[in-house]
């Protein structure tokens, strides 16, 4: 697991990121909705954007290069351009701090997605 | 309506035939390419795919998804010409696609250099444009690009990082100025200096000389450049010569259309590159030859095309985005040269900053540069600016 923070530094309506190399090979964002969190790759499976500047509406995130929307339950795109869906990780909050647990691969990831 | 024609096989012809699945069409859709290949993404051409950061399989544009879309794929094949009331097409091979509909979006080509062809002298709007030039690129030695517009610099910019040296010449006292205004331009002009490439501005390219392969590049007042290799960045033209004699009204601007893709012709719409639309946000015609557009505009031609309504409660701003040397730019919006400009993020010398444009206090356009977030926020902020007829002066 990985330690993003204190619950909060991820304000209400927004994410964080969390950069490669701490426990994780690529970068994470974590983001709050309604003080619920929600972890993804921060890399937009499209092109090379980061998912933590996109927009936040309800849960869903819009990319702020080609504007494709991803579910952050899910990762998956609602449409175009982006055609293969970001990997969700678990978030645990334990003794008042908040973790990622890294979802391994990408297969783990869709077994998720599907179950 | 039972066959729909949609002539071109890129972005804006997949997003048209994609929004006429959406929209319920489900009579044939014959998708007519003149390009061998299925639809593949443009940006990343002078991009990653010129670095070879990304492969060929990386550009593809349709997905498996799309081969639900059971779509009759006509490739390799230009269409030569509309029949009369648009009801008919006709390849360069004399076969005939007759059809109830008719969606155009044959996109634009890049300007050539004017004279004779000579090797090592390029444009840059195909895969294979771009696989020729990073083959000549990877040879190493010096590249001059002519015209510092946004593909030109981004050319620049992937060429430098690729090892070769690079001269840019631009026409224009200071690139990007109509775009941008000239305070934004110099600071984006900025960057190529920056990366150690050279920037000729006001000085016009004459000619290209060199036997059998490009050698040097003559400027105006008898200066020379020498060149291992040539890019022209000069701009593109619309695909429209093939509509003579359609009885479609168009330019060399491009097929006119309305808001929604109609053309003068019922039963044919246009979308994309080739396009000289009216824009509700900037409340004037013009050709968008941005990427967004190519994907949002083929909608409203679909929805148009199917009889259904398609007019979005507000108008959305033009958007683009350019890479070049590292930093990402985004632009929303209409300017015009008296807009009033200020930073409303982060400061110039940072090269990470928002800018905005005001018209009447209003907020019409954004850039920004390396600032996605807070573009975004700006963005939504936008205000589609007055119509001309509701303007005092
Ligand atoms: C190198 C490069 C980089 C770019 N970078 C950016 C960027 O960073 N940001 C941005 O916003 N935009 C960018 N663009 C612009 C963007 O790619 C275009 O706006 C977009 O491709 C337009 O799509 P389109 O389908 O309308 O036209 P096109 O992509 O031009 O496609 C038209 C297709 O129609 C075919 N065709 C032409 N004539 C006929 C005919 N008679 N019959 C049948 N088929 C025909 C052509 O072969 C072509 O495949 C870039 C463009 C290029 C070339
Ligand atoms: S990079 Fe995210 S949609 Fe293109």
């Amino acid at each position: 697991m990985i330690l993003v923070g204190r619950p909060e530094d991820i304000p209400l309506g927004e994410a964080v990121r969390v950069e490669a190399g701490f426990g994780s090979k690529v970068p994470i964002a974590v983001f709050n909705v309604d003080g619920e969190l929600y972890a993804i790759d921060d890399t937009c499976t499209h092109q090379d954007a980061s998912l933590a500047d996109g927009w936040l509406e309800g849960c869903s995130v819009e990319c702020p290069l080609h504007a494709s929307c991803f579910d952050l339950r899910t990762g998956m795109p609602s449409g175009p351009p982006a055609r293969t869906p970001v990997r969700t990780h678990e978030v645990v909050v334990a003794d008042g701090l908040v973790y990622v647990r890294v979802t391994e691969s990408v297969e783990a990831a869709s077994v998720e997605t599907a179950a | 309506m039972r066959t729909i024609a949609v002539i071109g096989g890129s972005l804006a012809g997949i997003s048209a035939a994609r929004a006429l699945r959406e929209h319920g069409f489900d009579g044939r859709v014959v998708v007519v390419g003149a390009e061998d290949r299925l639809p593949y993404d443009r940006p990343p051409l002078s991009k990653e795919f010129l670095a070879g950061k990304a492969g060929v399989d990386d550009l593809a544009l349709t997905t498996d998804a799309d081969a639900g879309l059971d779509l009759d794929w006509v490739l390799g094949e230009a269409a030569a010409g509309l029949a009369p009331r648009g009801r008919s097409v006709v390849l360069a091979s004399g076969r005939e696609i007759v059809a109830d509909g008719v969606v155009l979006a044959t996109g634009a080509r890049a300007r050539p250099f004017p004279g004779d062809r000579i090797s090592g002298v390029h444009t840059l709007r195909s895969l294979d444009d771009a696989v020729a030039l990073r083959e000549d690129l990877l040879a190493g030695g010096r590249l001059v690009v002519i015209g510092a517009g946004f593909i030109g610099a981004e050319v620049a910019s992937t060429a430098r990082d690729l090892g070769v040296e690079v001269t840019v010449i631009e026409s224009d006292p200071l690139p990007l100025g109509g775009v941008l205004g000239p305070e934004l331009a110099a600071v984006c002009t900025a960057l190529h200096e920056d990366n150690g490439v050279r920037l000729i501005t006001g000085t016009a390219v004459t000619g290209l000389a060199g036997a059998g392969r490009v050698r040097e590049v003559r400027l105006a007042g008898g200066r020379t450049v020498a060149a291992d290799a040539v890019v022209a960045g000069i701009g593109a033209i619309p695909n429209i010569e093939w509509l003579a004699g359609s009885g479609v009204d168009h330019d060399h601007r491009g097929v006119w259309t309305d808001a929604g893709g109609a053309t003068n012709i019922p039963q044919v719409v246009a979308a994309g590159d080739c396009t000289f639309s009216y824009c509700p946000y900037s409340g004037i015609e013009l050709r968008q030859e941005h990427w967004t557009n190519a994907l949002q505009q083929p909608a409203a031609a679909a929805a148009t095309l199917l009889g259904k309504s398609a007019i979005p409660a507000r108008p959305t701003a033009p958007y683009f985005w350019s890479d070049q040397y590292g930093a990402r730019l985004q632009f929303a919006g209409h300017r015009r040269p008296d807009d009033d400009v200020e930073i409303v993020e982060g400061g110039l010398d940072s090269r990470r900053f928002v800018a905005g444009y005001r018209r009447g206090g209003e907020l019409v356009a954004v850039f920004a540069m390396n600032q996605p977030k807070l573009f975004g926020k700006w963005r939504r902020q936008l205000v589609a600016p007055a119509p001309a007829a509701a303007r005092l002066s």
